[in-house]
């Protein structure tokens, strides 16, 4: 029936249905939103009244003045501290399974892993594993003579830390994988011409591979620090912030400062300064890519 | 070839081991603990193996008390929709943008490519009220709109994908007379098919292992899906490790089964992805 129309009726009928959907849900979910934080983040809505009240910068003040509120980013330190060791791991194990070694499939298959999972199971098993009484790290610390009390989830100094080394073991298989992509696209003749002219195996490291690999590396590392500016489920569900919210992040305090105490203006205010940050670094990622690029 | 130094030899193979046992350590305390009689859970150590690995008893009450049947039909409910109209959306409008000119082309994929830059993290508290207003929270269409509306991962590897398939198979099928829907679903579609894999996967991995989306818009018990109902079982039998543990493995086993028989392309889907 449509074969006997006109190509170009044909075509507009394509274009406008199939363009329309996913158009308007772009628009509905992506950018309405993204505008409709900044409006509502000068304003002191509660997410229900019929009044929002424009505030003018009160609310950006309050983020930026609360420690409460801006002081919870320093406990994402941690998770972009523990993502730089994870990418230097990364780089490291996709270097050995890219080389010959026996049962280099093997070990690529496990290390990659832990990315599969769910996310939930995940944290339970590590809180299992941390578990102060019954957990298994524990008992294999006092077994080989190291202390066998501590409590990894319930220590305010270190407690960051604990709950991104988990973030390491399920994503360093995942950095991993793209770092073997990159380099298994880098020509081998490069190496071998290289190894004819005297080059150690650091200098082929130095000098081919890191070259080759940059943009990865700078694609990983960005990944690294949006992933830590947005952490939160493994807090979430392990430690609700504790203890003593010393494990909070921005994204709960988000999620609380909207949902529990039903203040939309802050929580915007608070949306947007964190979309405001991992733009400025995705933009830094482009620039740097596209420069490469040339 | 001159050989491999055995210092450098022993290293490779010693930070291996290291690792397998790092990533090999939680999920075996997790099995060793799944298949435990609460007697042994009390008088055995946590690392030791259970005495059968055939008593079951644990996963069937974690199966029944985390209601894991309404878990698991709601997770592939929500999956089902959201992969086919992914799919289905994702390849037309790839077929229109990339397969004709016209006017406001170049914007509107701009538009498309510039929204990946807005983390979805944060649009949340719009995105709740939006939802909300649809009648749709505490529905499981709602958190399938927002998968399907809000992630824009499938126009990326399809745009990519569609640019690989020459024009003129277009062109002949138009001479025979065929219509562009019609060169669309039996031409195009069909040869989309490893972009097709490709989205399947990554999508089937990020709603399977999403908790912040069910925990934010499905909060009534009959909505759970496998990670709010593993996060409910925990609440519930929290400290009793050896019925969590098989509540964890069930949720975990779905996906790790999935990894051992598609790992090729979730390797090289991954792997696209990332690098869009």
């Amino acid at each position: 029936m449509l074969s006997r129309l006109p190509f170009g009726t044909q075509k507009k009928i394509i274009i406008i249905s199939f363009v329309a959907l996913p158009l308007l849900l772009l628009l509905t979910f992506s950018y309405y939103p993204a505008l409709e934080l900044i409006r509502l983040s000068f304003t002191n809505w509660d997410g229900m009244s019929q009044d929002k009240d424009w505030i003018g910068l009160q609310n950006y003040r309050e983020v930026f003045s609360n420690s409460e509120i801006f002081g919870v980013f320093k406990h994402n330190i941690a998770y972009f501290v523990v993502g730089i060791v994870q990418n230097i791991a990364a780089i490291y194990f996709a270097i050995i399974l890219n080389g010959k070694l026996k049962g280099k499939y093997f070990f690529r298959l496990l290390l990659f892993l832990p990315y599969i999972l769910n996310g939930v199971a995940v944290a339970y098993a590590f809180g299992y594993v941390f578990d102060t009484t019954n957990g298994s790290l524990n008992l294999l610390l006092g077994s080989v003579g190291l202390g066998s009390e501590t409590s990894w989830l319930g220590t305010e100094k270190f407690v960051n830390y604990t709950l991104a080394s988990i973030g390491f073991w399920r994503f360093m298989g995942f950095n991993m994988v793209i770092y073997l992509a990159a380099l298994q696209s880098i020509p081998g003749d490069l190496y071998e011409a290289a190894s004819i002219d005297g080059a150690s195996k650091w200098q082929q490291f130095r000098f081919i591979t890191v070259p080759n690999i940059y943009k990865i590396i700078e694609l990983n590392l960005f990944l690294t620090v949006t992933g830590a500016l947005e952490v939160f489920d493994l807090p979430f569900v392990l430690t609700l912030g504790g203890p003593a919210g010393s494990s909070e992040t921005f994204v709960m305090k988000i999620l609380e400062t909207a949902f529990q105490f039903n203040n939309y203006g802050l929580a915007s205010a608070m949306s947007v300064v964190l979309l405001i940050f991992v733009v400025i670094v995705l933009s830094i990622q482009r620039f740097f890519l596209s420069r490469k690029g040339d | 070839m001159t050989r491999e130094n055995p210092v450098w030899t022993f290293i490779k193979y010693l930070s291996l081991a290291i690792a397998a046992f790092g990533i090999l350590f939680p999920p075996y305390v997790i099995v060793a603990n799944a298949f435990k009689t609460p007697e042994e859970f009390t008088n055995k150590s946590t690392m030791s193996l259970p005495d059968s690995f055939l008593n079951f008893d644990n996963f069937g009450d974690a199966f029944v008390q985390a209601d894991m049947t309404k878990a698991f039909g709601n997770t592939l409910i929500i999956l089902g929709v959201t992969l086919v109209l992914n799919v289905l959306l994702g390849s037309a409008f790839c077929y229109a943008v990339s397969r004709f000119k016209f006017k406001l082309q170049g914007p509107l994929v701009g538009l498309f490519l510039f929204a990946t830059i807005i983390p979805q993290i944060t649009t949340q508290v719009v995105n709740y009220k939006t939802i909300q207003s649809l009648d749709l929270t505490n529905h499981l269409m709602g958190p399938t709109l927002l998968y399907v509306g809000a992630d824009i991962l499938q126009i990326y590897i399809y745009l990519q994908f569609i640019r690989n398939i020459p024009y003129d198979l277009d062109e002949a099928a138009m001479m025979e007379g065929a219509s562009l829907f019609k060169i669309f679903y039996s031409i195009i579609l069909p040869l989309l098919g490893p972009a097709t894999a490709t989205v399947v996967i990554l999508k089937t991995i990020s709603i399977y292992n999403d908790m912040y989306t069910p925990y934010l818009y499905l909060s009534k018990p009959d909505k759970v899906v496998v990670s709010t109902a593993l996060m409910r079982f925990f609440g519930v039998n929290s400290g009793d490790w050896q019925m969590i543990s098989s509540a964890i493995l069930i949720i975990m086993i779905p996906t790790a089964v999935m990894y051992l028989f598609l790992q090729k392309y979730i390797f090289a889907g991954v792997t696209s992805g990332a690098v869009k």
